[in-house]
């Protein structure tokens, strides 16, 4: 039994009307695509919409839909390099065709029916990776081929080229930003907005007091304390460290307070009728009851370490540091070391708020919201 | 009138187990009463209760919701302050029980700590008193045992059935010495046949060993086959209507539910609750 995927018909269809309007390019500086090229790219993709709609031998069918669409791919953002602001309808046609026949592969693979475990842990990120390799795919073809200006949006194999490029630079600013300003404010700011809810717990007075404040801070925009902080410790990265305390430090506070409410009542009685004193109460109950809160805190902090870190950098640094290239490298119009300091950022903090998620699914492993998925 | 008639009486027929099983009082209220405030207004939860618990006896509370059961059970374990009368565990006040660890607290939920193995739950209360690792071991063996969960230990509460989870929280309540057990309807949640089981073990438990039991319960059939006395309460506010001595044998099959016996103290206690609910038009 065969049926037609919606995506194939529409790629069908723009194949054919892509062929209708060739050529794909006009000649802006080198040379175009050549007749082979051109012809190579209509018969790939074709015959890619003949496979997925044909359903013979499901994995083989997967294999050559992804050679053939992906060689496809390459062959058209390849040629029009060079070409730039040259592409013609046919070009963003095809490329379109070729972009849902990579969707329908896409489906395929989720289709598949894996046997073994490293099969479908295979299955499990190819379906991601695909769909993040083919958002650079279309960025590529349509920054080149419309030739959008270089400084609103650079293509990508640009930004990938200074970055390649600019590994000491940006490895430096790595240095400066995260492992030295965002580690060490992640550090004391969530370290003491723990210790201080545990005060607080133990302390009414400062729970009263503290708690409403906190609340109120932790909604402030506190990036505005930059300049402050610069002018009380200096232009290195101390003063960066000390914004991402105080950024880091109210969602903790907060966070960690409300994690000490969590246990129940019940619970609570039970640890009174067995005589249990403060501490016990607290690192056999109440605690692990607030892991979960701590570790939202955690989280939303290592994002907040991050910007803020980048963000305080805006207002005065030595000559080195993410925000520090990003301001400068925006005023002298390198945006593509803008996009690749850009990238270093996102790595970092994908890396950071990962490690964090992968401890918490470790230590919570008990909470419904772990185990259930 | 005639409720604190039967609240003396009750009283007499509670010295007279004490003296009959070995003249110890585990429990004793005189005149205790727990008032509530609330924001909607005071509400009475226990008014003038007077009641004896004597040593190695099992003592049933049953009534009607709300009557203020949960409530005498957590007086006795120092979890509620009365606001009249005096109430004394062990000869000392509830508080000084409390510390010196002197009974074990079963909640109407198992209450398991889910970060927790069934083996780490059961040796909790172990590990607050100070208990060596080779002990808690031991009792962690011997408990698990006595309520049929041997071979669970490694697995986590919420990877059991609510029976078992609920076998697991009174494992937890025996894994440490105390001489009283304060249950609070432990079995509440549990179907019919599971919880004959339970009752049946739970029974067996009590002979083999000297403890003093407290047990809330809604069923009448369960009061009578468990217990010694049974303490029948009507609410608003919440009193001692009627405590009634069992004639049972301490052996007690299953079927000994059948007999005309039982049948004649099930009546009873039937009779009591609805005196309460009558009292209270
Ligand atoms: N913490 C509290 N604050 C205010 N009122 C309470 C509190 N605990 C119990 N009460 C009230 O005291 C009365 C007795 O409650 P209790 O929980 O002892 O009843 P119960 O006999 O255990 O009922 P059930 O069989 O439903 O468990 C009820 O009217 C209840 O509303
Ligand atoms: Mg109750």
């Amino acid at each position: 039994m065969r049926h037609l995927a919606w995506q194939s018909v529409l790629a069908l269809v723009l194949c054919l009307a892509g062929a209708a309007m060739l050529p794909l390019a006009d000649a802006v500086s080198a040379l175009p695509f050549t007749v082979g090229q051109t012809a190579a790219v209509e018969l790939l993709l074709l015959a890619s919409v003949f496979v997925s709609v044909s359903g013979i031998n499901p994995l083989g069918g997967a294999i050559f839909l992804f050679l053939a669409v992906h060689i496809a791919a390459f062959t058209l953002v390849g040629g029009i390099a060079g070409n730039e602001g040259g592409a013609r309808l046919s070009f963003f046609l095809l490329l379109a065709a070729a972009w849902l026949l990579a969707w329908r592969l896409n489906v395929l693979i989720s289709g598949l029916k894996a046997g073994s475990r490293g099969a479908r842990n295979f299955q499990r990120l190819i379906v991601p990776t695909l769909f993040g390799v083919w958002i650079l795919i279309l960025w590529e073809g349509i920054t080149r081929g419309a030739g959008v200006p270089f400084v609103l949006l650079p293509p990508p194999t640009s930004i990938a080229v200074r970055f390649a490029n600019s590994l000491p630079i940006l490895g430096a600013d790595l240095v400066q930003t995260v492992f030295k300003a965002v580690v060490a404010g992640y550090v004391i700011g969530c370290g003491a907005g723990f210790i201080v809810a545990i005060l607080a717990d133990r302390v009414p007075f400062l729970r009263k007091g503290m708690l409403p404040i906190g609340n109120v801070v932790s909604a402030l925009p506190i990036i505005g304390i930059a300049p402050i902080m610069v002018m009380w410790f200096g232009f290195d990265w101390p003063s960066k460290a000390a914004v991402v305390v105080v950024m880091t430090f109210f969602p903790m506070l907060v966070n960690t307070v409300a994690g000490l409410a969590a246990s129940g009542h019940m619970e609570r009685d039970l640890m009174r009728t067995y005589a249990s004193n403060y501490w016990q109460t607290l690192f056999k109950l109440r605690l692990p009851a607030a892991a979960p809160f701590i570790f939202n805190a955690l989280k939303i902090n290592s994002t907040l370490a991050l910007i803020g870190a980048i963000v305080a950098e805006f207002f005065g640094t030595p000559i080195v540091g993410m925000g520090f290239r990003i301001s400068t490298e925006v005023g002298r119009m390198n945006i593509d070391m803008v996009w690749a300091e850009i990238a270093v950022a996102a790595i970092a903090g994908s890396i950071f708020y990962g490690v964090v998620a992968l401890v918490e699914r470790a230590v919570t492993f008990w909470h419904p919201s772990v185990r259930g998925g | 009138m005639n409720v604190s008639a039967a609240a003396a009486s009750a009283n007499d027929v509670g010295r007279g187990a004490a003296t009959m099983s070995s003249g110890q009082t585990v429990v004793s209220a005189r005149g205790l009463s727990l008032v509530f405030d609330t924001n909607d207004g005071p509400v009475n939860a226990l008014a003038d209760i007077d009641l004896d618990v004597g040593k190695g006896e099992f003592v049933s509370f049953i009534g009607p919701s709300g009557c203020g059961k949960t409530t005498f059970l957590r007086v006795i374990a120092d979890l509620e302050k009365p606001t009249a009368g005096t109430i004394s565990v062990n000869g000392m006040t509830p508080q000084q029980a409390r510390e010196k660890r002197a009974y074990g607290y079963v909640f109407q939920a198992a209450g398991l700590f889910p970060w927790r193995t069934i083996e780490r739950n059961v040796t909790l209360p172990l590990e607050i008193m100070g208990y060596s690792r080779a002990e808690r071991a031991e009792r962690l063996h011997r408990t698990l045992e006595l309520v049929n969960l041997t071979g669970f230990e490694k697995k986590f509460p919420w990877q059991l059935s609510g029976g078992m989870q609920q076998r697991a929280s009174i494992a937890r309540a025996l894994a440490f010495d105390a001489d009283l057990l304060l249950m609070d309807e432990p079995f509440g949640a549990l179907d019919e046949i599971v919880r004959d089981h339970l009752n049946s073990q739970l029974l067996e438990l009590w002979a083999r060993t000297t403890k003093t039991i407290c047990f809330v319960t809604h069923s009448i059939p369960e009061a009578v086959y468990l217990s010694t006395k049974i303490v029948v309460m009507s609410p608003r506010p919440g009193r001692v209507t009627d405590v009634i001595q069992s004639t049972l044998p301490k052996e007690r099959p299953l079927d000994i539910r059948e007999t005309p016996e039982f049948l004649e103290i099930a009546h009873r206690v039937r009779d009591g609750l609805r005196a309460g609910h009558s009292y209270e038009d």
